[in-house]
């Protein structure tokens, strides 16, 4: 240990064993964690995609709703010079292209990135420990365990929700905007030699317009409870939250083992 | 059995005089989206080929589609149509009834064996067996099978051969089954609608004609000349969709303006057909023209999508009145709510402990 530590060296301790099984923590930040409170977490590429993402999904929800229910008609201009409905829709097309580029980055920082990368495309279905801090996490959630774990990743609840909303919820919207896009670009087109069999699949695009709807819904859901768990954890919780998110440092307000 | 006609010769028997024939075949060229050369080749063939056997039946169905086909636009084609089908078979159009009729199937199926098309029109209900459509005292799906056995193709006309239509809606009590359900084995072109275009069927015949070969079809097994485009990309009112200029109820200035029905319902960003280019009744117009959303009526289960008048349309699944923002905006509702509940509860246990720990201090 160097001379300069604030933390007292202590080898005998084991810090995080949870953690080590699911939360993520590596044998490197089990390391940095001996020597000081924060772990480097989300490289700049997976904190650039996150506020992109974001930045998407607003947008999409926004000029989503407005294509299914369009403003009042207005007319200050002959139809030939005004393009509101026109100008919503490239909004909404333009901010699907990017979210699906971003997806396809995401993945290849998954493939490429570090180990914290990787979080939000698996499920640890077979781990029975992390059933067991699933169901602690939920105890936490429903006020019947006094203080929370510590966790250097996404903690189990938190993946379960990542993974069957984002990963799951933009594989679904990606393919079902872009069979909806496919309709206008026209069958031959990239997007219908991509998605137009998801058309032929469904029969009718009026039953993937409810689809893509509903899926629009399950991701406002999910960023209502992203938002509010994110700042009340930020609070309540032993680590931060946000900061992480912006920073990439995951840091600890206690320096106790578990 | 004597020699078969051809259309040439049925058209001359009925008067119709060679400048007309030329001007139809013309006509069928640039409707099928051919250029002007394949005008001769169209006319030679009907000179030359000997007329394709048709066999028309019917299943559960209201007719609409013969009644669509017998108004195609060229009296020229009208006859020429007639003429085949009142030769072969037809339940509906031929002069024949009774056993008469009946003997007849049988005998263009035994004569043309392996070389007629069999167009139908409806399509058989499975519930109970097939007892919910007799025809010829026997149940319509036997009659189908019977039919399709020996054929060289099939047509599925309108709707309810290609999809089911009204018939086949939720719950569907008769299991009224589209045709490709029921033949599995033989080549089956859907030409959906209720009905059809009138031009679009007789294009489909005359282009199988012309090519002894079925038009290319696209992935729900349409013709993709007629099929490829949605209304709404053919529109003439789509430069108001792009303006957001629409008819907010009807009747209001903006209906008389002729501004986009998209917000009264309007089916055509959703419905593949020709609508908006061959229009109906010899050109005259279509539903969007006349002031009227289009219903979408030849795309699959379109009755059970709700209102003709949403554009987000009801999910039976949730009960009659709710939709997908409905029942999302009540879901998110809960969520919010829930959100709130648990962020009160979270601030008032950690004044809580607070307390607590002052107290022990």
């Amino acid at each position: 240990m160097p001379e300069d530590t604030i933390h007292r060296p202590n080898m005998d301790v084991n810090p995080l064993p949870t953690a080590q099984l699911t939360g993520d923590a590596t044998a490197e930040d089990i390391d940095s964690i001996r020597r000081r409170t924060s772990v480097f977490v989300y490289e700049w590429p997976v904190r650039l995609w996150h506020w992109g993402n974001a930045l998407c999904i607003v947008v999409l929800c926004i000029t989503g709703w407005f294509i299914a229910s369009p403003l009042p008609t207005m007319t200050f201009a002959e139809a030939t010079y005004q393009f509101v409905m026109g100008y919503i829709r490239f909004a909404h097309f333009a901010a699907g292209q990017l979210m699906t580029v971003g997806f396809f980055a995401r993945i290849y920082v998954a493939i490429t990135g570090n180990h914290h990368a990787k979080q939000l495309f698996y499920v640890p279905f077979w781990n029975k420990h992390w059933w067991a801090e699933i169901m602690f996490e939920i105890r936490w959630y429903l006020f019947m365990e006094k203080e929370p774990k510590k966790y250097v990743g996404h903690n189990p609840l938190a993946q379960v929700a990542m993974f069957f909303f984002i990963t799951l919820g933009t594989v679904f919207m990606l393919a079902t905007g872009w069979a909806l896009y496919a309709e206008g670009a026209g069958q031959g087109s990239l997007p219908d030699l991509v998605m137009g069999w998801l058309i032929a699949l469904v029969g009718n695009t009026q039953v993937l317009h409810s689809l893509h709807h509903i899926g629009m819904w399950f991701i406002v859901i999910f960023v209502i409870i992203h938002i509010y768990v994110a700042i009340r954890e930020d609070i309540m919780s032993r680590q931060s939250m946000v900061s992480t998110m912006i920073s990439g440092h995951r840091t600890f307000k206690d320096d106790r083992p578990d | 059995m004597s020699q078969i006609e051809t259309f040439y010769d049925v058209m001359r028997r009925q008067g119709i005089t060679r400048r007309s024939f030329m001007k139809y075949c013309s006509l069928t060229a640039a409707a099928l989206g051919l250029s002007p050369s394949f005008v001769p080749k169209i006319a030679h063939a009907m000179e030359t080929k000997p007329r394709t056997p048709v066999i028309w039946v019917h299943g559960l169905e209201c007719t609409c589609c013969s009644e669509s086909f017998i108004r195609a636009a060229h009296p020229l084609a009208k006859d020429v149509v007639l003429s085949m089908i009142s030769l072969d078979y037809d339940d509906t159009l031929m002069a024949a009834a009774g056993h008469a009729a009946e003997a007849a199937l049988e005998e263009t199926i035994e004569k043309y064996k392996g070389n007629y098309i069999l167009a139908v029109e409806g399509n058989p209900p499975l519930n109970e067996d097939g007892m919910f459509c007799i025809t010829g005292g026997k149940p319509f799906v036997e009659k189908l099978r019977y039919a399709a056995k020996d054929a060289k193709a099939i047509i599925s006309w309108g709707a309810c051969a290609s999809y089911g239509c009204v018939q086949a809606a939720k719950p569907n009590p008769t299991q009224a089954t589209p045709v490709h359900k029921v033949i599995t084995d033989k080549p089956i072109i859907k030409v959906p609608g209720c009905p059809p275009i009138a031009e679009v069927m007789t294009g489909v015949i005359t282009y199988m004609l012309t090519f002894d070969r079925l038009p290319e079809l696209d992935r729900q097994g349409r013709p993709a000349m007629f099929y490829s485009q949605r209304i709404h990309d053919k529109c003439y009112r789509r430069p108001h969709f792009d303006a957001g200029q629409f008819v907010e109820t009807w009747d209001d200035e903006h209906a008389r303006k002729g501004y986009c029905l998209y917000k009264m319902g309007c089916k055509g960003p959703t419905t593949y057909n020709a609508c908006s280019t061959i229009r109906w009744n010899e050109g005259v117009s279509f539903p969007i023209q006349s002031g009227h959303g289009c219903i979408g009526c030849s795309e699959d289960g379109f009755w059970d999508q709700g209102s003709f008048y949403d554009r987000v349309t009801d999910l039976t699944q949730f009960g009659i009145e709710a939709n997908a923002d409905k029942v999302g905006l009540t879901a998110a509702g809960v969520v919010g709510a829930g959100v709130a509940a648990h962020a009160a509860i979270s601030a008032l246990k950690a004044a809580q402990k607070k307390t607590q720990d002052k107290e022990e201090a």
